[in-house]
């Protein structure tokens, strides 16, 4: 048994008063769960304490929040390394971000979750004619969905995204993994439309910028933003759809730039991602109008000292055999005859994939 | 007031299926349920469904082998209807988007569990529950016009009209505090077990007898209560499930000395016959000091056995479990387990249409005894009995509810309901805790009414659940809000638990005989002269239980002696 004195951000809508912080020390053994310690404290010392539970084994999604700043389940994070991770030893539980507070932990997650859950038409719409018995399908392709449907929608993603902080219309990682979970799927009749509807949104798949948050956040592996790439990929090299978004010609940009230069380039960016690959790109229509109204933020980054008129132009340079060592990176991965996907179901393991 | 044909309470997956059922066969349907429907305990159910669907099987296997998982205790109707119905609903649910695991030729794959005769589950890696649980939701975003759902709703009463039907329910927006009565032709119960009546348990916080207790209070009987599942393999820790799949995947049972055990009570079966035998043969195992872990409480589970990558790609979840929750790697080394409860076979009587003796009420899944399960529920079968009986249950209360006027409910249910929320509110701090009672309850049904059980023991139990009683009368709590005031549910739901805790106590000192999940030291032997029937338990003028039996209905299997 062990001391750990647990932080929560409480909040009681009926008293007119601001969201405050409430200390409780409990006893418990260090491998014992955050939730746990919060039940503790809820049955010796305060029945008042808000927090949705059930299952406490990560399975059944309720008990989503931060703890020491980081979304995740409270049942799937234990004391000793929330103690570790705490700057002062002391647990600070709070309720998770993006999403309205209702009651000290409890957010409303109707509000923002479920709404955007429904954005993505959740439902299979089944190939016709429906088999007398099961679709004949693979075995690989069910193993392959069965990453994002272990999404138990506890939030944790919606939590920290990024993307949705900046734009609350963003559909967000929970939702995209859903999505996946019926293009990946070889009986649904409305693959190519999902996906048409997912790149032409404007708050849709390229409306993620890559910041790993949602994957680190899940704590069942489902890897929203892997998944988020996954429909990028189905979109862009599967089905060829071109979103008026101009998502899949900057990625296309931004894979092509770092074959020629090693690194980003970032003065070449805009007209490549709107005029492509040609170097006359940056004089085609779109990517004047697109560069002419950047300036201001062009001017501002100068000003600002942010870049200088010659980092910002030249392109980085690198050795030779770097740039040699990453094209025959590009050579590799492009030279496959099918692309390799990460999926956890299948693989296990990061290392078990070599 | 909110009023429709069919009302809901619970929506886990019997509750769900129900909704979908009655919704098509045309009703105005409401689902209700305390916690988001995805939250349900449904969720956690891991291992598969069984159906006879391989070419090479048949119904009437699967119906002898539920029929022998049962001891000879469940109906047979029920399980024949059940059986011969389960391969269509495992279709249904493939082409609505379930995605169950395939085989090398693209059809379903099928795996082996405990009691039956062929391999014969369908099932999604280890998250089976879940990804069915979350396919019938989508099913409900997707017919959001003919299902209204009020979700984090939780029922205080069901509401009886002057003829003793059932006439709609009581209950309160746990968001806002909000009370109202639900008007309803029909309502269905399917708010799941008991498991918090012990300590530890694998069923989840919310598994707290809510619809036993409701539908006992206006009068429905309930049956087979006595018959409790302790579940062969959970986390000797934390009582934490761990799927029979590994088992049926190919994970042996070891005690200290290394040995499988099975060899002594199940030669052909071994790891793989039905529960109650395996969790007996277990606890044999541990009061002899053959038992491993710290305490020599345990026995070890080998799932190092299985080849790893089948076990990366089909038992995914429980390689979290041992590794998030008891550190252990389960595809390296065994990982320490023991029986603990699971399940309870028993519920609110019904017929295989799922109606109660009460006019109007029904009842499906777990909550309900049909009875399928008898003594002892084979595994894959739960989630079988959900779906079939929901369904079942949905058809039949919308059939019903297309021929009769709207029930006229009065608001007098409402108004006690209110004042009895508001009196626990104001009760004056003294006395135990609601926490305190609930831990002492659900430690005491572990130790007295476990997998063996005797008359002193259980006489024990029969008193601390009285005095309990008392003491909950006047347990106080912390929050006075209204805004998810879950303290004052909490003391509520400690009255549910206490009526169903008594009613398996005084169901398990009736049965004077072993017969599947009950094992009384004090008559070993199944007596099927004196006890194949079922015990059916009324609640008294006194409030207390009062028994009554009733026959089990036999087709075309006469009982014989139990062996695997």
């Amino acid at each position: 048994m062990a001391e750990f004195t647990l932080k929560l951000r409480r909040y009681d809508p009926e008293s007119g008063e601001p969201a405050y912080w409430d200390e409780h020390t409990v006893d418990l053994e260090p491998h014992r769960s955050v939730l746990e310690a919060i039940l503790q404290a809820r049955a010796l010392h305060d029945g008042s304490i808000g927090i949705r539970c059930s299952c406490r084994a990560a399975i059944c999604g309720s008990c989503g929040v931060r703890v020491n700043g980081k979304p995740g389940l409270a049942c799937h994070t234990h004391l000793d390394k929330a103690q570790r991770g705490a700057p002062d030893g002391v647990i600070e539980v709070e309720p998770m971000g993006n999403m309205p507070v209702i009651k000290d932990l409890i957010v409303d997650m109707d509000a923002v979750h479920w709404k955007k859950i429904q954005q993505v038409t959740p439902w299979l719409a089944a190939k016709q004619p429906v088999p007398e018995r099961e679709y004949l399908v693979e075995h690989e392709a069910m193993v392959d969905v069965t990453q994002s449907m272990a999404c138990i929608q506890c939030g944790a993603c919606v939590s920290d995204c990024l993307s949705m902080e900046v734009d609350p219309d963003f559909v967000g990682p929970a939702a995209l993994a859903k999505a996946y979970r019926f293009v990946g799927d070889p009986r649904d009749a409305r693959t190519k439309s999902r996906l048409q509807e997912l790149a032409d949104d404007p708050h849709g798949i390229y409306d993620c910028t890559h910041c790993f948050k949602c994957i680190d956040a899940c704590p069942k592996g489902v890897a929203p933003m892997s998944q988020i790439m996954r429909l990028r990929r189905r979109a862009g090299s599967d089905c060829h759809i071109e979103d008026p978004n101009n998502g899949e010609r900057h990625e296309r940009a931004f894979v092509s730039l770092v074959r020629d230069f090693g690194l980003l380039n970032e003065a070449e960016l805009l007209p490549r991602s709107y005029g492509g690959d040609s170097a006359l790109a940056k004089f085609k229509p779109a990517a004047a109008k697109e560069l002419a109204s950047s300036l201001p933020a062009i001017a501002k980054a100068l000003l600002r000292r942010k870049v200088t008129p010659s980092t910002a132009l030249r392109p980085h340079k690198l050795p030779a055999s770097d740039l040699k060592a990453i094209k025959h990176i590009y050579d590799t991965v492009e030279g496959r005859a099918e692309r390799v996907e990460l999926n956890l179901y299948i693989s296990g393991r990061d290392e078990d994939l070599l | 007031m909110p009023s429709h044909d069919v009302l809901i309470i619970g929506a886990g997956l019997a509750g769900q299926r129900a909704a979908l059922a009655a919704a098509e066969a045309g009703a105005s349907v409401a689902i209700l349920s305390k916690v988001h429907p995805v939250r349900s305990h449904s969720v956690a159910a891991a291992g598969g469904m069984n159906a006879a669907i391989a070419l090479d099987d048949d119904w009437t296997s699967h119906a002898y082998d539920t029929v022998k998982g049962s001891d000879f205790l469940g109906d047979q109707d029920a399980i024949e209807i059940m059986c011969s119905e389960a391969p269509a609903e495992v279709m249904h649910l493939e082409h609505i988007g379930v995605t169950f695991y395939r085989n090398e030729t693209g059809h379903l794959d099928l795996r082996a569990f405990g009691g039956a005769s062929k391999k014969r589950t369908a099932y999604v890696a280890d998250i089976t529950g879940q990804a069915i649980l979350h396919v019938l939701y989508e099913q409900l975003m997707r017919h959001h016009e003919t299902v209204d759902r009020f979700e984090e709703w939780f029922v205080t009463s069901l509401i009886l009209d002057d003829d003793g039907g059932c006439a709609g329910a009581v209950a309160r927006d746990i968001r806002s505090g909000d009370m109202q009565v639900f008007n309803a032709k029909s309502v269905i119960l399917a708010s799941g077990g008991a498991g918090q009546c012990y300590k530890p348990t694998t069923n989840a916080l919310i598994c707290t007898a809510d619809g036993i207790a409701q539908a006992y209070a206006v009068g429905a009987p309930l049956m087979d209560m006595e018959m409790v599942q302790y579940h062969p393999t959970t986390l000797a820790e934390n009582g934490f499930l761990i799927t029979e799949g590994a088992r049926g995947e190919g994970a042996q049972l070891l005690n200290s000395e290394g040995r499988r055990f099975m060899e002594d009570t199940a030669p052909n079966k071994m790891e793989l016959a039905s529960r109650d035998v395996v969790s007996r043969a277990e606890q044999i195992e541990i009061n002899e000091g053959r038992g491993v872990g710290p305490d020599g409480q345990g026995i070890y589970l080998d799932i190092t056995v299985v080849p790893r990558k089948r076990v990366l790609e089909a038992l995914r979840e429980i390689v979290n479990i041992g590794r998030d929750f008891a550190g252990t790697d389960i595809t390296r080394e065994p990982i320490v387990i023991r029986p603990g409860q699971h399940y309870i076979m028993g519920g609110v009587k019904t017929d295989t249409d799922g109606a109660t003796p009460i006019t109007g009420l029904y009842a499906a899944g777990e909550v309900a005894c049909v009875s399928v399960h008898g003594g002892n529920r084979l595994g894959a079968n739960s989630l079988l009995d959900t779906l079939i009986f929901g369904r079942r249950a949905g058809e039949h209360a919308a059939r019903r509810a297309t021929n009769i006027p709207p029930p006229s409910t009065r608001d007098s249910r409402l108004r006690e309901d209110v004042a009895r929320i508001d009196t626990i509110i104001a009760r004056e701090r003294g006395g135990r805790r609601v926490s305190a009672i609930k831990d002492e309850l659900g430690t005491m049904m572990n130790q007295k009414v476990a997998v063996f059980r005797d008359e002193d023991g259980l006489q024990e139990a029969r008193e601390t659940i009285l005095r309990l009683k008392e003491e909950a009368e006047v347990a106080a709590i912390d929050d006075r809000g209204t805004v998810f005031n879950q303290d004052v549910l909490g003391a509520i739901e400690l009255g549910y638990l206490l009526d169903c805790a008594q009613a398996t106590v005084v169901a398990a000192i009736e049965r004077k005989e072993s017969r599947g999940a009950q094992f009384r030291t004090d008559y070993p032997d199944r007596d099927d002269e004196e006890w194949l029937k079922h015990i059916d338990l009324t609640r008294g003028e006194d409030g207390d239980p009062e028994v009554s039996y009733s026959e089990v209905t036999i087709t075309q299997w006469q009982p014989e002696v139990r062996k695997y």
